[in-house]
């Protein structure tokens, strides 16, 4: 069977429905091969627009994504958005053509070392050299993105490779000697976990995006209600535990509530759940949580005491280890904290300044309130991407995508298409800036041709929000390529791709304009004129512990 | 602190860039780095000697980086005592007619074998480990060691 031929029929066991990619001369082959699978092929306009779809639509579904790309150009263009997957360990096949093998190494024609140069940010990548090999490289790398910590997988193959025939069937199981991901927690580990909860008074969990990749939600809902430990969230995690309940207290770290700070910073004992304690989470790290006795569960033990120290470290799934908990956790005494806090969140809720002009959370609100929360949103990054966070609260698991881990601006929109295709039926958003929405604008034809329903909800401020307002907080207010002059009539914009357009430039005019746009069956851009210099509060400087907020408010 | 970490990895292209990809991306210098095959032709073993430059927790990081790369199937760090190790180099040494001998008495004491001879110059081969080889180079420093080619340290576990 030729190359390209049992490539499809690999993707087709693994459960591939669609790929989201771009073609090229390397990877003909393969696009011809598309006639004689049941595979749905969507053609991005751009390959970035194709690596971020994939990844959405992964981070939607926890399947796997595929895109594929050409040779060089084709490859490079992917590179955004595979870092993007690894960044925040999304499972992601990326397949590029090569030239033929003869030529590697020759600088032949839309050549690139694409294995060389993204090496530093996938799970694993190959190089087919020999057709013979394809086929258990095509099972190796599904088994080894979606295992474990997932994350993206490249698979380079030359057109000869291709075009080459092999008799090789494919396999049935992946076995790789050097991989061997520990799924079930260590039961004294997890027994030591279980004693410092009982002994603890002052507990928190700090949930990340690993509780998402193993399916923790349930479990964790279950351990809070055993024990009603107060639950605060990464970005990544967002969701995973109702932010609606009592006992959720919402994002924590740089742009998180100051009760999640204030509740980390008092505590004494972190219950850290496929986390890894970012620098935006813990700010100064030397004051970081000075009292706090330090559990971290994660399957990836490069994770653990990679930047705090680490009393009770549990390697396993979290799902897994989470289960096996509930089975022995009693709660500890913690009366006293729970009421403080319920007072801290009543003492310093989120809020925003009303000024006439639109406020931009305002409309994160009203999405909210359009969509009564049962939506998929995507953001962008920057300012719309830490309002959304802070202001629509998640239910849900898999209902928020946002580049969190590299920070992608023009991720959010291919994102929502990948995830609209994922779920057909649900209502998916991409709340985006007015700077970042242009870099993958493009993908409007995506839209419009596959007739997607997505939204795109532009916070159109004039300016590169989040970048102004460091520029107007620690630079003097010396503004340097931050004003978005020129930007386009983006309901124009929309229009000439064929998609609807809204403007809106009044307050009383948001809720409307969001409940036409979700009654429409097609891609809608709505231009939300909002206030040009809003903050996103509260906030830790650079260098500050994470109880050092400025709250902006006063 | 200098580490010796020996590494079992699958047999493959790339393998080492991999590898070597973990020291530099996090500005690890490699002092010396020895592969080749074990019994079994699918596996090699790499003995990489580090600097931690202080850090013991970002060396622990190394470590379990290096776990986690596919292609990586097992690695153990030794710590003194718990290996054996040596090094072959080759030493190209400066001689004249009058310090010949004594270059020679060095060698012998050393148990260095002579591999080139020419008017003026010697090609010693030694094999040894680190002190061993630290104190022939010292001896040898001043007749002039004009070229110095080694392996890199291999290491092997006691028992
Ligand atoms: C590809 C990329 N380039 C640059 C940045 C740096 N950056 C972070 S936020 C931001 C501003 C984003 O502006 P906009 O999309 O208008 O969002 P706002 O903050 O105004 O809501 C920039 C430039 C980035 N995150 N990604
Ligand atoms: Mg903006």
């Amino acid at each position: 069977m030729k190359g390209a031929k049992i490539l499809l029929e690999g993707l087709v066991k693994e459960g591939v429905e669609v790929i989201f990619g771009y073609p090229g001369g390397a990877v003909i082959d393969i696009f011809d091969e598309f006639h004689n699978y049941p595979i749905k092929f969507i053609l991005t306009r751009h390959e970035q627009g194709a690596a971020h779809a994939a990844d959405g639509y992964a981070r939607a579904s926890g399947k796997t994504g595929v895109c594929i790309a050409t040779s060089r150009p084709g490859g490079t263009n992917l590179v955004t958005g595979i870092a993007t997957a690894y960044m925040d360990s999304v499972p992601m096949v990326a397949l590029t053509g090569q030239v033929p093998t003869a030529m590697i190494g020759n600088d032949a024609f839309q050549e690139a070392d694409i294995v060389g140069i993204t090496r530093p940010i996938t799970k694993h990548n190959y190089l087919v050299t020999d057709v013979d090999d394809l086929p258990g490289v095509i099972k190796e790398a599904f088994h080894i993105a979606s295992s474990g910590r997932p994350g993206p997988v490249l698979i380079d193959i030359p057109k000869d490779v291709q075009q080459a025939d092999t008799k090789r069937p494919y396999p049935k199981k992946a076995e790789i000697a050097g991989y061997k991901p520990v799924y079930q927690g260590h039961p004294r580990q997890i027994k030591n976990l279980a004693e410092a909860i009982a002994a603890a008074r002052k507990p928190v969990l700090y949930v990340g995006g690993g509780a998402v990749a193993s399916g923790a939600s349930a479990e964790l809902r279950k351990l809070v209600e055993k024990t009603s430990i107060p639950v605060t969230t990464t970005l990544m995690a967002l969701g995973v535990f109702p932010e609606t309940s009592p006992l959720s207290l919402g994002m924590l770290g740089m742009h998180g509530t100051q009760y999640a700070n204030f509740a980390i910073m008092d505590s004494d004992l972190i219950i850290a759940a496929g986390a890894r304690f970012d620098d935006r989470i813990t700010g100064k790290i030397s004051e970081f949580a000075p009292h706090a006795r330090i559990a971290h569960i994660d399957i990836d033990p490069t994770s653990l005491k990679k930047n705090v120290r680490v009393d009770v470290p549990v390697v396993g799934d979290v799902r897994l280890v989470l289960k096996e908990l509930n089975k022995i956790v009693k709660p500890g005494k913690c009366g006293p904290w729970l009421k403080q806090i319920r007072s801290w969140k009543k003492e310093f809720p989120l809020a925003y300044r009303d000024t006439g002009l639109i406020p931009p959370q305002y409309v994160i609100e009203q999405v909210y309130k359009a969509t009564g929360g049962d939506a998929i949103i995507c953001t962008e990054v920057g300012q719309n991407q830490m309002w959304t966070a802070q202001f629509y609260p998640f239910t849900e698991p898999r209902t928020f995508l946002s580049s969190g881990g590299l920070g992608t601006m023009g991720y959010g929109f291919p994102a929502a298409i990948g995830a609209q295709f994922a779920f057909p039926d649900r209502t998916v958003i991409d709340i985006a800036g007015d700077g970042s929405i242009q870099m993958n604008i493009q993908e409007l034809t995506t839209a419009v041709v596959n007739k997607l329903p997505v939204k795109v909800v532009i916070l159109n401020n004039g300016y590169l929000g989040m970048v102004r307002q460091w520029q107007e907080l620690f630079y003097k207010k010396r503004y340097a390529g931050t004003i978005l002059e020129g930007n386009p009539d983006f309901v124009k914009l929309a229009e000439a791709y064929g998609a609807m357009g809204i403007r809106v430039e009044e307050k009383k005019g948001v809720l409307p304009a969001l409940k036409k746009a979700l009654k429409h069956p097609g891609p809608v851009v709505l231009d939300f004129k909002v206030a040009g210099e809003e903050n996103v509060y509260p906030m830790v400087p650079a260098g500050a512990n994470i109880r050092q907020m400025i709250s902006g408010m006063a | 602190m200098r580490h010796t970490i020996s590494v079992l990895v699958e047999n493959k292209f790339g393998v080492l860039a991999r590898v070597a990809g973990l020291f530099s991306g996090r500005g690890f210098n490699i002092s010396s780095l020895a592969v080749g095959e074990t019994m079994d032709p699918a596996v090699s073993r790499m003995t990489i000697v580090v600097d931690d430059q202080g850090s013991p927790r970002i060396m622990e990081q190394v470590e379990k980086q290096l776990n986690k790369l596919i292609n990586v199937i097992k690695i153990q760090e030794f710590s003194r005592g718990e290996s054996v190790d040596r090094e072959l180099i080759l030493a190209k040494v400066k001689t004249t007619s009058a310090t010949r001998s004594e270059i020679l008495e060095i060698a012998q004491i050393f148990r260095a074998r002579v591999i080139d001879v020419s008017p003026s110059a010697l090609v010693l081969e030694v094999t040894g480990a680190d002190d061993k080889i630290k104190a022939l180079l010292n001896l040898l420093a001043r007749y002039g060691v004009k070229e110095l080619v080694r392996t890199g340290k291999v290491a092997i576990a006691r028992g």
